[in-house]
């Protein structure tokens, strides 16, 4: 019986990795372009392909794009508004460690707590409500993440929390915003790497018609280096045949079907709506609400929740000038923004791109740059 | 370089205590200023080091202070005042005085405190004195109002003398890195405590003295031994950025071989947490000459606290002030963690 | 956008698990896995909760997955690296 532990490092292998940057390699040349543009849309990737400094071996000519897959950066600042106001009025609030600091408007939770706001930092949705249910007051649970998260609100509310526990859904839905970048005109990107665990929910079926209607491939891939070096090599395998199809690479956790229970689960307790990401504007059904049938646990109609007088505190409108958008999307780089290391500093961010501690922006204006580290 | 911007209702934040970046900027702007180096060639304020060193006749006196406001004041492996004696013991013996002459300890209790877990605190703070061969000589008690502190707060100084003090900032192309230990142990045995994370395994601090150690890493190593710094606050990764900017010289680790404890590991993985940003309170950071690192590390090894010592890295000319991980597939910058270790989604 | 970590199952009480992630272990919640879980088996957990079931074979198909696309490659390699050598022999410039 296989050790999961020591299979872990079977995908970690450091001479099968470097065997496949070959390949990468190869594959690069074979295709002829220079460069050859991919995005991935998914926080978790960008921090694997840091974490392993896989970014020193992908060939040279291959621009692997961090596209608007990180929740945290891509909530949008009326929402972590309306924590903060809830917070300042005195509510507590649970929230994910990775939403603790990111700015709104005005300000952040951090700050609110620092302001002497009662917030709640927690691991799992579940750990919330046990708080709760140990508390004579009110606990709002700052919902944020992709499906993969949401669909652990959905069965925590299924399950009958307590009735001083509600939540302020800040749930957001990846397949939209692909649509979105493949649509923009000035878009590079010849492929998509799809994010693994997300599919673990959605299966992939429903990237098959994305690829039939934008003729790109998108692989779907895991987070241990060799997950993420193969899917590539199947991206870039796919865009040399000029085969816009939908390979999965994740065949640990990913089926076309999907996860149906965790499927029925999410649609029964949230819908999608439109909305605004952070940085890129408008996203059809990009954002998750909980239905009416949920309204009671339902923050937003619980409480009355005032963010205008968060605004009298607000900077110019700075969101105007962010070019966020442009750089997820692999178009602009953070040199050629206004705001990038003035008013927008990893202190004080104001776009997406700065919030992410593996943000384009972020990593800019700490190292000076994107390093060159390949060895080569 | 700077990115703060002071304005007058500048605040001040949780990040300006927990060792990374924003601390340093904080120290540097406000207290240190234009602080000049004491005469005789002592290390004094300015220097941000682990402590200061005063010429005294012949020898050196090496002093330090530090508060000790940890969260939960009780965590698997130790106490705050465990803590409260090693991390003074440990910021002396990093300045190369492993004799340590006597501490002090000022004591700031809220109303309310349970007598009994005062005299554990007590108790722990005398075992460790005798694990480190000193003692509290004297100190001061404090009592504040319910609510206006948070249960306990310890504050330790400690002198010593030693012939030879050993900086921070002497680092040189092709010295070697050497840590005395497993890396990240306390940092994520008191998040997981504190943010209620029902981890189970073997989490514990590794909070010691380690004066001992030290010690005998200096008799092996003598003048090879060029630097020392204790990874606390910030981790592995905020000792060596400070190493590295203080010594201008770029530093390169090798990922496979820094020693982490499976428990550690896992518990990094779960929060999305490099144990490289997660504090030690038992665990040293040595720059060595290289023909001094083999004995320096078989020195260590023979010592409990050493046993799982390795050479992990070594200085190099490229990119000063930056740390570099070779991750065994690339390298990559090795950064410093913005603020308190938070546990991730994402 | 999700930081999963894979673990074995050790225990079930209802709908928690205690699972073992290799150092550390912590209750995981089965109410969203889609089919049934066992001791012994294997989870991948997002924060508290079993989002699938890994089936042990999948991870040594997985390699064999990964080994099959390296082998194609190799295979072409082998290709060019003919090519090439008959290139070097009637005195051309190698291909770099």
């Amino acid at each position: 019986m296989s050790d999961m532990g020591a299979n872990r490092l079977q995908f970690r292998d450091p001479a099968r990795a470097a065997a496949m940057a070959e390949m990468l390699e190869h594959l690069v040349q074979e295709i002829g372009r220079d460069p050859v543009s991919v995005m991935h849309v998914c926080g978790s990737h960008e921090q694997a392909i840091a974490r392993f400094g896989l970014r020193a071996i992908f060939p040279r000519k291959l621009e692997v794009i961090m596209g608007p897959g990180c929740p945290v950066c891509v909530t949008d600042m009326p929402e972590v508004d309306e924590a903060v106001a809830l917070a300042e009025a005195g509510v507590r609030i649970a929230t994910y460690g990775d939403m603790l600091r990111v700015p709104g408007t005005a300000r952040s939770l951090a700050d609110a707590q620092a302001a002497g706001a009662k917030i709640d930092v927690v691991y799992s949705v579940a750990q919330a409500a046990q708080l709760a249910a140990k508390l004579d007051e009110e606990l709002v649970f700052f919902a944020s993440g992709f499906e993969t998260t949401a669909v652990a609100t959905a069965a925590l509310l299924l399950s009958g929390p307590p009735a001083n526990f509600s939540i302020l859904s800040a749930h957001k839905y990846i397949p939209p915003v692909m649509e979105i970048v493949a649509e923009m005109p000035q878009t590079r990107v010849e492929g998509f790497l799809a994010a693994g665990h997300a599919a673990t929910i959605t299966g992939y079926a429903i990237f098959e018609r994305f690829v039939e209607r934008h003729g790109i491939p998108v692989v779907v891939a895991g987070f241990e280096p060799l997950d993420i070096l193969a899917g590539l090599a199947k991206l870039l395998e796919l865009i040399r045949d000029r085969r816009a199809e939908v390979a999965n690479m994740y065949p640990r956790c990913v089926r076309r079907e999907g996860n149906r229970r965790a499927q029925e689960v999410l649609w029964k307790v949230f819908r999608a709506v439109g909305g605004r990401w952070r940085g890129i504007a408008h996203v059809p059904n990009g954002n998750l609400r909980l239905r009416d049938e949920w309204s009671r646990f339902d923050a937003r109609r619980r409480f009355k929740i005032d963010v205008s007088r968060l605004w009298d505190y607000a900077p110019p409108s700075l969101a105007q000038s962010c070019i966020c958008g442009n750089i997820m999307a692999g178009i602009a780089s953070p040199s050629a923004c206004s705001l990038f290391g003035k008013e927008c500093v990893p202190d004080n961010p104001v776009g997406a791109c700065m919030v992410s501690s593996e943000g384009t922006c972020r990593i800019w204006h700490q190292y000076g740059g994107q390093l060159d580290l390949r060895q080569s | 370089m700077s990115s703060s911007r002071i304005g007058p209702d500048a605040k001040v934040m949780l990040k300006h205590g927990a060792g990374g970046r924003a601390m340093r900027e904080l120290i540097q702007q406000v207290f240190v200023g234009d602080a000049k180096a004491p005469a005789d060639g002592g290390i004094g304020l300015a220097a941000m080091d682990d402590g200061a060193a005063l010429r005294v006749g012949d020898e050196w006196l090496v002093m330090t202070t530090d508060s000790y406001v940890v969260k939960p004041p009780f965590f698997p492996g130790g106490d705050i005042g465990r803590l409260a004696v090693s991390g003074t013991v440990n910021d002396l013996s990093m300045m190369g005085a492993t004799e340590i002459a006597a501490l002090t300890c000022a004591v700031i209790i809220e109303e309310g405190f349970p007598r009994a877990d005062l005299e554990r605190i007590k108790a722990s703070i005398s075992a460790a004195c005798a694990e480190a061969g000193t003692a509290i000589v004297t100190g001061d008690t404090k009592v504040m109002g319910r609510g206006e502190i948070d249960g306990i707060v310890l504050n330790t100084a400690g002198v010593a003398f030693t012939r030879r003090v050993v900086p921070d900032c002497g680092l040189q192309l092709g010295d070697q890195i050497i840590v005395t230990g497993t890396i990240g142990d306390h940092g994520l045995a008191v998040m997981a405590r504190r943010y209620s994370l029902e981890l189970e395994g073997e989490l514990f601090s590794d909070v010691a003295p380690l004066n001992g150690l030290i010690r005998r890493a200096l008799e092996a190593g003598g003048d090879g031994v060029v630097a020392m710094k204790d990874p606390t606050r910030g981790g592995l990764a905020s000792a060596l950025h400070e190493m590295a900017e203080k010594s201008r010289v770029g530093i390169v680790l090798e990922a496979s071989r820094i020693p982490v404890s499976p428990s550690v590991q896992a518990t990094g993985e779960l929060l999305g947490i490099d144990p490289m940003h997660a504090a030690n309170e038992g665990k040293a950071v040595l720059g060595v000459r290289p023909d001094a690192a083999a004995s320096v590390l078989a020195a260590l090894r023979s010592h409990p606290l050493g046993r799982q010592a390795e050479i992990v890295g070594n200085c190099v000319a490229q990119r000063p002030g930056f740390v570099i991980l070779d991750t065994g597939f690339g390298l990559r910058l090795l950064t410093e963690p913005e603020g308190e270790l938070l546990p991730r989604i994402c | 956008m999700c930081l999963g970590v894979p673990g074995k199952v050790v225990s079930i009480d209802g709908m928690l698990a205690t699972v073992d992630f290799f150092g550390i272990r912590r209750n995981v919640r089965l109410d969203i896995v889609d089919e049934p879980v066992e001791p012994g088996d294997y989870v991948m957990n997002h924060v508290g909760f079993a989002i699938c079931r890994i089936p042990p074979a999948e991870v040594e198909e997985t390699i064999a997955l990964y080994e099959q696309l390296l082998a194609a490659v190799s295979k072409e390699d082998l290709l060019a690296a003919d090519i090439r050598s008959e290139i070097v022999a009637t005195g051309e410039k190698k291909n770099e």
